[in-house]
C-alpha cells in the first residue's frame, strides 16, 4: 500500500456513512457532485452558531470581533491551501460557477471587446461555457474550443494551433468532472500567457485531489468549491492575481463593497472586500477552515495515492462487466470513473444502483458538449473519495450484474 | 373503475414483492408488455421534456375522455414502465379526474422519489404533462 492511511478512522469520522439506504448500508460514489463532511467540520458550523455568530466586519462588540476573527482566518488558510502570495487574492465566494461568472462579469467586460478570442475546452462543465458565451453576446467576442482526443485527453497541438493575438482569455478545468482527465495546465497557462492571455481555472474538482500552487501554475485565476473537499456547500473561493483584481471593478453592489456611499457617486472598499458584498456565508466560511485541516491531517499526497488505488482496483474490476465502456481513459486523471454500458440507459443504472444502497451520478454532468463529443447522452458516474473502500466497489460490482440480470 | 380503483387494484399486484428490487422488476416487466406507438408519435412535439431518457405521449379526446398512447426508447426500461402504469391509470378516464387525480401509487412502488427529484427521474414530468392534458380538455369542455 503506498499510503499511509487509516480508512475505517477515516470512515469514523463521517457520520452520514452509517446511513441506511433502501436497507442497506449507503455506498457514497458521488463525490464528484460533493463530498462528505467530517464531524469536525459539522462541529464547526454549529459551534459558530452556539457560540460566536455574528455580523462581521464593522461591529464592535465581543461575538462580531470573534467572528470576524475566525472568518479572516479562513481567508489566510485558503491562502496558504493554494500558496497564494496575498490573502486580499482570496475572494469568498458562493462556489466555483460564481467566482467564473465574476471574472467572466468584471473582467471580461472591462478588458475584452469585440473581435477577442476567448478558448474553452471540450470537456468543461456548462459553468465554464454559458458565462463566457454571455459575454461574447454582449460583447462580441469569439468562443474557441480546445478539441479533444478518445481519450478525454486535450489535444495541445489544436490548442496552439487556436492561440493568436486575438486570444485574450483562456478558461479551462483543471480536473474534469466528467471524464476526471487532469489537464496539463501548467504547460496550457504558460502558451496563452506568451500571446498575452489571461488564464483561469475551473478548480472545481482538481481542488480535492490535487496539490495546488497558483503561483507555481501562474494561473490569473483560479475558482474552487469548498464542498467538494469535504467544506460546506454555499461556498468557494476566486483567486485572481492582486493587480488583475485591482483593477477590476466590483461585480456586485451593497454593503460591505464601499468606501463611502453618497447620492452622488460612492467610492470602493479595497481588496478582496471589493468583491464581497453584503453579508457573506460566515458560518460556512469558518467552516471551511477545519476542511482544510481536516485535508492536511490526512495529508493530501496520502489522500491521492489512496483514491488513485481505487481507481484502478474499479477500473480493472468494471471491465469483467460485459458491455460496458469506460468514458474517459486519460493517462493523469483522478478517481472518476465514468461508464456506458451497452443497451441499458444510465437512468435505470442509476435508479437500480440506488435501490441497492449505491449512490452514483447519472446523465451529462454538466458537460452536454462532452456527451455530444461521445455520441452519447450521459453516463453513469462512481468517483471515489478517500472514506471509499475496496469492498464498496465489490458492491458495485455485483449491483451492475444485478442491473444487467433485471434488464436483460 | 375509477382513477383510484385502478391504482389501489395496482398496488395489491406491487404488495406481493417484498423487495424494491422486485417491484422495480415488475415495473420493468409492465413496460415491456406496453404496445408501440406509432412511429409519427416519436417526433419533438410528443416528448416530455424533463426526462433523462426520450418518452413521448400523445393524447386523444373522445366521447368526453381522454386516452393515451406513449412509449419510450428502447434502452429506458424503468421510464417505459412508468408511463405504462400512468397510461393504465389515467388512459379513459375524464380530463378533470385526470387533472386533480393524487398518484398516490407512485410513493407505494417506491417511486416516490423519483416525483420530487424533479431533474433526475422525469416522472414529474410525465405526471405534469398528463395532467396539463387533462386541464386543458376540462377547460375545452366547458
Amino acid at each position: 500500500m503506498s499510503h499511509s492511511l487509516d480508512i475505517q478512522a477515516i470512515r469514523n469520522d463521517f457520520p452520514i456513512l452509517n446511513e441506511l439506504v433502501n436497507g442497506k448500508p449507503l455506498v457514497y460514489f458521488d463525490n464528484a457532485a460533493t463530498t462528505q463532511k467530517p464531524r469536525l467540520v459539522l462541529d464547526a458550523l454549529s459551534g459558530y452558531y452556539e457560540h460566536y455568530n455574528a455580523n462581521i466586519h464593522r461591529g464592535i462588540h465581543f461575538l462580531a470581533e470573534k467572528a470576524t476573527s475566525a472568518f479572516e482566518q479562513s481567508r489566510h488558510r485558503l491562502q496558504a491551501f493554494l500558496n497564494a502570495a496575498h490573502a486580499e487574492e482570496i475572494i469568498f465566494t458562493y462556489g466555483t460557477t460564481d467566482g467564473i461568472n465574476l471574472v467572466a462579469s468584471s473582467y471580461g467586460r472591462t478588458f475584452l471587446k469585440a473581435g477577442d478570442e476567448i478558448i474553452i475546452s471540450t470537456m468543461e462543465h456548462h459553468s465554464n461555457i454559458v458565462p463566457w458565451q454571455m459575454l461574447c453576446e454582449e460583447k462580441g467576442c469569439v468562443l474557441k474550443v480546445i478539441p479533444i482526443n478518445d481519450e478525454g485527453e486535450i489535444l495541445m497541438d489544436e490548442y496552439e494551433k487556436l492561440l493568436t493575438e486575438r486570444t485574450k482569455f483562456v478558461s479551462v478545468v483543471h480536473v474534469s468532472n466528467s471524464l476526471g482527465t487532469i489537464n496539463p495546465v501548467k504547460e496550457i497557462i504558460a502558451k496563452a500567457h506568451a500571446v498575452g492571455a489571461k488564464v483561469l481555472l475551473d478548480g472545481a474538482q482538481a481542488s480535492s485531489h490535487l496539490t495546488i500552487d497558483v503561483q507555481d501554475l501562474d494561473c490569473d485565476f483560479y475558482s474552487l468549491s469548498l464542498h467538494k473537499i469535504y467544506g460546506p456547500t454555499g461556498m468557494g473561493i476566486l483567486y485572481g492575481k492582486r493587480d488583475l483584481l485591482n483593477a477590476m471593478p466590483p461585480y456586485r453592489g451593497g454593503g460591505e463593497m464601499i468606501k463611502e456611499v453618497t447620492f452622488e457617486k460612492t467610492t470602493y472598499n479595497e481588496l478582496p472586500y471589493k468583491f464581497e458584498a453584503g453579508t457573506p456565508n460566515i458560518a460556512d466560511v469558518v467552516a471551511a477552515k477545519f476542511a482544510l485541516d481536516y485535508v492536511d491531517t490526512l495529508g493530501k499526497p496520502n489522500i491521492a495515492a489512496y483514491e488513485n488505488e481505487l481507481l484502478k482496483y474499479a477500473t480493472e474490476a468494471v471491465s469483467e462487466i460485459p458491455g460496458l465502456k469506460i468514458i474517459g481513459r486519460a493517462k493523469e486523471k483522478v478517481s472518476v470513473l465514468s461508464f456506458v454500458i451497452d443497451g441499458i440507459h444510465h437512468q435505470d443504472i442509476g435508479v437500480l444502483l440506488d435501490q441497492q444502497g449505491i449512490a452514483v451520478r447519472t446523465g451529462h454532468h454538466c458537460t452536454q458538449p462532452l456527451m455530444n463529443r461521445f455520441n452519447i447522452t450521459g453516463t453513469s458516474r462512481a468517483s471515489f473519495a478517500v472514506y471509499n473502500t475496496t469492498e464498496e466497489i465489490d458492491k458495485l460490482i455485483v449491483g451492475l450484474h444485478k442491473v444487467q440480470k433485471m434488464l436483460g | 373503475m375509477t382513477i383510484n380503483e385502478i391504482q389501489d387494484e395496482l398496488i395489491s399486484d406491487f404488495e406481493l414483492f417484498d423487495e424494491q428490487l422486485d417491484k422495480t422488476q415488475y415495473i420493468i416487466d409492465l413496460g415491456k408488455k406496453l404496445p408501440p406507438i406509432d412511429e409519427k408519435y416519436k417526433t419533438d412535439e410528443y416528448l416530455i421534456h424533463g426526462c433523462q431518457s426520450k418518452v413521448w405521449l400523445a393524447a386523444e379526446f373522445r366521447d368526453g375522455r381522454l386516452y393515451f398512447l406513449g412509449d419510450g426508447e428502447p434502452t429506458a426500461q424503468i421510464a417505459k414502465g412508468l408511463i405504462s402504469i400512468l397510461i393504465k391509470i389515467l388512459s379513459g378516464q375524464k380530463p378533470e379526474d385526470i387533472a386533480n387525480a393524487d398518484l398516490y401509487i407512485m410513493e407505494r412502488v417506491g417511486m416516490g422519489a423519483l416525483v420530487t427529484s424533479r431533474r433526475s427521474g422525469g416522472l414529474a414530468a410525465m405526471i405534469q404533462k398528463m395532467k396539463g392534458f387533462g386541464t386543458v380538455y376540462s377547460q375545452l369542455e366547458v
